[in-house]
């Protein structure tokens, strides 16, 4: 009975956002092997590292000739968002125990994140009590499951067999129109729709920046706003 | 690069991934956060989700689309008035491709 409700509830509400992650598994899966590498270090890189951006940089580079230095630092940079995912999530989780942390950090990918934070952002009630904690460690463990088990199929799937993802379907459309669902009940107050419409009008001029910085600076000038609309009052 | 070299650029790369992700969960356990930090934390989703959203609705590939022959902004804004009033991630992810792949068909 340890695995209470809010374990599946985690499952269920990522369900939609499976669709969106599927097909980029499965690129990044055919993308690795197609670069020449093994498909041990295919699948190996999928499962260490559980975060396909900074996957298919790594594989161009690799396959580009480029030194271990520059591909270490060119993904840790594509990587820097999730510190700012750790330092959000950390008044939800932060209390709980180390391993579970641990556990809940390896699973911090962006969609992760967007279903959490959006769900907890907009939730009432007290942040501090244990048991809170503890249904929003669930919540967000079976979210985090259900994405890497989808992740790492589809990655294997890629592997096999090549993606021959249909591309008619546009089906990476699905990934922006699943954060857009999420971002409205994180709009609480003017401060917060300040950030929201900061952040993405820096976003768009930001865009043309490499290794995802476009995502850090529009974070960061959101925060900003955010912060002066809240002063103001 | 070796195949020893791959695999520990994929470690380290690996390593470094994880301890980004652990920073302040790990971090910020016992104590309270410092109180600029929580501060700026208030405002965070919010922005952090749209900057996820608005690039993606005004760029097709690669390049700013601001017309309104962008099919992604069209199926976008549509389905952004369903997230509204709905909050719904499926009603969203239908409206969006629905209108999207009609756009595509018709056009």
């Amino acid at each position: 009975m340890w695995l209470k409700h809010d374990f599946f509830s985690g499952v269920r509400d990522v369900a939609p956002i499976l669709l969106g992650i599927a097909p980029f598994g499965a690129i990044s899966g055919a993308a690795a092997v197609g670069a020449g590498l093994s498909p041990e270090v295919a699948f190996g890189m999928s499962v260490l590292i559980f975060a396909g951006a900074s996957q298919l940089a790594a594989v161009q580079l690799i396959s580009g000739g480029a030194s271990v230095l520059v591909v270490v630092l060119t993904a840790a940079v594509i990587n820097l968002r999730f510190m700012m995912y750790s330092a959000s999530l950390s008044p939800y989780l932060g209390k709980l125990p180390a391993a579970w942390k641990a556990l809940a950090a390896y699973l911090l990918v962006d969609q992760a994140y967007a279903l959490a934070v959006s769900r907890f952002a907009s939730e009432e009630g007290p942040r501090e009590e244990p048991e809170s904690s503890r249904s929003r460690g669930l919540y967000f463990l079976g979210a985090g499951s259900a994405l890497w088990v989808v992740w790492q199929a589809c990655t294997a799937a890629g592997i096999l067999l090549g993606a021959r993802v249909p591309e008619g379907l546009s089906l990476e459309f699905v990934i922006p129109l699943t954060f857009m669902a999420l971002l409205f009940p994180a709009i609480t107050d003017r401060p917060t729709a300040a950030a929201a419409l900061a952040a993405g009008l820096v976003a768009v001029a930001a865009e043309p920046l490499p290794l995802n910085l476009g995502l850090v600076t529009a974070a960061a000038a959101g925060v900003l706003v955010g912060m002066l609309a809240e002063r103001k009052g | 690069m070796s195949a020893a070299g791959i695999w520990l650029t994929v470690i380290v790369i690996g390593a470094l991934t994880f301890a980004l992700r652990f920073s302040f969960l790990a971090l910020f356990g016992r104590g309270e956060l410092p109180g600029l930090l929580e501060r700026l934390l208030v405002p965070l989703p919010a922005a952090v989700l749209a900057a996820l959203v608005v690039p993606a609705l005004f760029y097709t590939g690669g390049s700013l689309d601001l017309s309104l022959s962008n099919e992604r902004l069209v199926a976008g804004g549509l389905a952004a008035v369903v997230a509204w009033r709905t909050h719904s991630v499926l009603l969203t992810i239908g409206t969006g491709m629905g209108i999207l792949l009609l756009l595509q068909v018709v056009f």
